[in-house]
């Protein structure tokens, strides 16, 4: 998969996913410098990262005032492209209702159709993978429950078996199963909430509120197996905090059999809704070859008719053994993209329903007790124990040298973990392909030519999360 | 000068106001209510028994705010855009019959011949409140919030007037207690089945009176500026819209304004083609004064039975594009609005009752 991801920086033709991934493998004639990069002249990337580098310097966000930040990027983009005429640039974000968190769009509108969106995303960097170089292992769970802080059970599960590919570890049955039912309930909790607010975007605000009533079940789910509601931190290298509690599965079974009806009055109240349908339908078209030059990912890329799931494609936690459909859409537009959410969730309630049929018994996490902490009963009571635990506990795991790149499919798409280790118990490096970030990355493309009120409609529809994007 | 009619009239326009104010903030509080009954919540339920003196507690709220102008907005046309848009909502109420009479006195506060062109005179000059408000903010987002609400209310306003052309074809007078009185002698104008219900005439007449009416009742959610066609404000894209840079106070004008727009449109609609004051089996206030006041309960009656509808509209559909909403405006209502005056002119010409 290595290979495949090296693969993926050849291909990656346009976009940030580029400079992304060139600050995993810089080419050679990079020239570092504080922030973003920049690459020297003669580099035949210059041409295309030129006119792709973020609009705003470092003078514009450093201004006094927001006001006068928006001037000068209005002034900028004047100057950049000469006179604008009766154009307005409209500042949209970062704190904006619509874009979900704190992206920054500068529309340049004709009317209230746009000719130019240069969006600006960063707000939310807090330097994870930075974080990530100064900590063991286990220690940098936490800190993957804020990126899509709507899934992260599932980020805490794609981050545990990245560090297991390169520990070379495999877990039991059971361990699996349980990371499934994880990844499962955490897609249908971040579904329902990309469902809901591209509805409430789009002025159907009843929608939204019953979506949240099911994710708010889905918390009590959460807050049984974890004790957490929203930061779950639930996963370990090599395992999990604890098994499941005895009074869960009925649960769970309890939240399937009430879902469905709930997920089918969503779908009755927007699916054929007249005004729902004019709203998304041919709006913010990706054409399939457009999604694969952007390297989009999750929803956004099979709606464009992509069939592509990494749950299928590379099957991890025995995926391949339970039967459930890749969902696919054929235009691409922000229906597709929305009908294939809806369906994703019903997909994933048969997975669910499969899972808890076949659960297996048994251990849930890997022995290896020259890396795994011992049973807390043993470290109170055996020298030899304690000696391990302590150990572990400061040293971190034992990983060995190497790189590896895993990806799980996430809710919003690729979630990738590339650690570059050195030995010892700290990564040497960390990258994280944010799947929120690379399917943003198509947004120049995609919104000129709309209308502002469809710019809302879009953003829905890529429902992303910018705890992720920006890491 | 008739002291006796002064003193009734002023006595009308106190209690119609005090009524109608009380409706108001109650319609606000009723619409937290049916939201929350829509959406599976509880809505507002601590202030005072389930929540009722929520609406004195909001007052208070937005008469206690600081009334802060912003630097860059143009003050006077600032100040102006508020009262602007709530006083004409409020004028057209005085055209508007909402009962029978009371002691002999009739419950109307100036029953003008010209009576429906009043009323679309003055709610006219609702939307420049919104696009003063828009112009004056100084600032992007309400000026597109003002823009879009110029466009989207002239062209419901024409739809508006086209549809209630049938009415009064059939009535021949535009004096809206003519219309009531109309309806009572007849039957309302959308329920033939009510008095003389074998007559096949009005049946007949009833198809155009429906189209009128549902014409009319979108139009009238246009003029409102309510969802789905609140474009003006969406929350979501405009941040607001015209009242993003207000505060306090004249932010409260705004969002009153709306309900009061709403109740009048209502009112309109019940005078227009719901009967008005009159239900069929309670006779009218010449019979005593205890039966003028249930004519005048009975037209409350309906008018918020109306409002209940605006409400469960706005909290079950999404809102429309700015485009659709024109083209939904000039290509489908004005036709049909069109068509159906030609509709309603054949029947009246050529089956004669």
């Amino acid at each position: 998969m290595l290979e495949n991801f090296r693969r993926n920086i050849r291909s990656a033709g346009r976009g940030w996913y580029r400079f992304e991934l060139t600050s995993v493998q810089p080419p050679a004639d990079r020239v570092c410098s504080r922030g973003e990069f920049a690459l020297a002249p003669q580099s035949p990337l210059a041409s295309i990262v030129e006119d792709r580098l973020m609009a705003f310097t470092t003078r514009e966000i450093e201004s006094p005032d927001p006001v006068t930040r928006v001037a000068a990027a209005d002034a900028r983009m004047r100057e950049n492209l000469g006179d604008i005429g009766e154009k307005m640039v409209l500042n949209m974000g970062p704190s904006h209702p619509a874009t979900h968190g704190v992206l920054r769009l500068v529309l340049e509108l004709d009317g209230e159709t746009i000719t130019k969106a240069t969006p600006d995303v960063g707000f939310l960097h807090r330097g994870d993978e930075k974080i990530a170089e100064n900590m063991q292992y286990n220690q940098f769970v936490p800190y993957t429950d804020r990126l899509d802080y709507l899934a992260p059970l599932s980020n805490n599960v794609a981050y545990a078996l990245a560090v297991e590919k390169l520990m070379g570890w495999e877990l039991p049955p059971r361990g699996k199963a349980i990371r499934v039912i994880c990844c499962e309930t955490a897609r249908i909790s971040a579904h329902l909430m990309g469902l809901g607010a591209m509805a409430l975007d789009l002025g159907a605000m009843t929608v939204f509120l019953y979506t949240f009533t099911e994710r708010e079940k889905l918390y009590n789910l959460f807050e049984l197996l974890t004790g957490a509601r929203f930061t779950t931190s639930y996963t370990r290298v090599g395992g999990q905090i604890r098994d499941l509690p005895a009074t869960f599965i009925p649960q769970l079974e309890k939240f399937l059999d009430d879902f469905i009806p709930q997920l089918d009055e969503v779908d009755k109240l927007l699916t054929r809704n007249r005004i729902f349908v004019d709203r998304t339908r041919d709006i913010g078209v990706i054409p399939r070859e457009r999604a694969i030059a952007y390297a989009l990912s999750g929803p956004n890329l099979r709606g464009s008719g992509v069939e592509h799931d990494l749950r299928r494609k590379h099957p991890y936690l025995d995926y391949d053994k339970y039967d459930f459909e890749v969902v696919v859409g054929s235009a691409g537009d922000c229906y597709d993209r929305y009908l294939v959410r809806v369906e994703e969730m019903r997909q994933s309630v048969r997975i669910l329903r499969q899972v808890i049929e076949k659960l297996p018994d048994g251990p849930i996490n890997v022995v290896d007790w020259k890396n795994m902490p011992p049973p807390k009963s043993h470290v109170m009571t055996k020298m030899e124990e304690l000696i391990h635990h302590f150990i572990v506990v400061t040293e971190g795991l034992d990983a060995p040298p190497g790189e590896i790149y895993f990806a799980a499919e996430n809710p919003k798409g690729e979630l990738g973990f590339y650690i570059h280790s050195k030995g010892g118990g700290v990564p040497h490096r960390l990258k994280i392909r944010a799947p929120s970030f690379v399917n943003l990355s198509i947004l120049p493309e995609l919104l000129p030519g709309c209308s502002l009120s469809d710019v809302v409609a879009v953003l829905g529809s890529l429902d992303f999360v910018m705890g992720e994007c920006d890491r | 000068m008739d002291y006796y009619f002064l003193f009734t009239s002023l006595a009308k326009i106190v209690a119609l106001l005090a009524v109608v104010l009380g409706i108001m903030n109650y319609a606000v509080y009723a619409e937290r209510r049916i939201s929350a009954l829509i959406q599976d919540r509880l809505g507002p339920n601590r202030v005072g028994p389930a929540g009722l003196f929520q609406p004195i507690a909001d007052a208070a709220k937005f008469l206690l705010k600081e009334d802060f102008t912003p630097r860059h907005v143009n003050t006077f046309y600032y100040w102006l855009a508020p009262c602007l848009a709530m006083i004409p909502a409020i004028t057209t109420l005085a055209v508007v019959p909402f009962g029978s009479t009371l002691f002999g006195v009739p419950m109307v506060i100036a029953d003008i011949n010209v009576g429906v062109l009043f009323v679309f005179a003055i709610a006219s000059l609702g939307v420049y409140g919104i696009v003063i408000a828009g112009w004056s903010s100084n600032s992007k987002y309400p000026f597109l919030g003002g823009v879009r609400s110029s466009s989207q209310m002239i062209s419901y306003e024409l739809s508006l007037g086209l549809a209630v052309i049938p009415v009064f074809l059939l009535v021949g007078q535009l004096r809206l207690t003519e219309v009531v009185r109309y309806q009572i002698e007849h039957g309302w104008m959308i329920a033939p089945f009510i008095g003389d219900w074998a007559n096949l005439h009005k049946w007949l007449l009833a198809i155009p009176m429906l189209i009128s009416f549902v014409v009319f009742m979108i139009a009238i959610f246009a003029e409102t500026n309510r969802l789905p066609f609140d474009l003006p404000e969406a929350e979501t894209e405009l941040v607001g819209g015209y009242h993003t840079e207000y505060g306090s106070m004249k932010f409260g004008l705004f969002f009153l304004g709306e309900y009061i727009a709403m109740i009048t449109g209502s009112a309109i609609i019940v005078t227009l083609f719901l009967g008005g004051w009159h239900f069929p089996g309670i006779p009218d206030g010449s019979h005593g004064w205890g039966w003028g006041l249930v004519n005048i309960f009975v037209f409350f009656s309906k008018v918020a039975a109306l409002i209940f509808i605006f409400m469960w509209v706005r909290w079950t559909l999404p809102r429309f594009r700015y485009d659709q909403l024109m083209r939904l405006g000039w290509v489908f209502f004005f036709e049909i609005a069109l068509v159906n005056i030609f509709l309603a002119a054949i029947i009246l010409a050529y089956f004669p009752q």
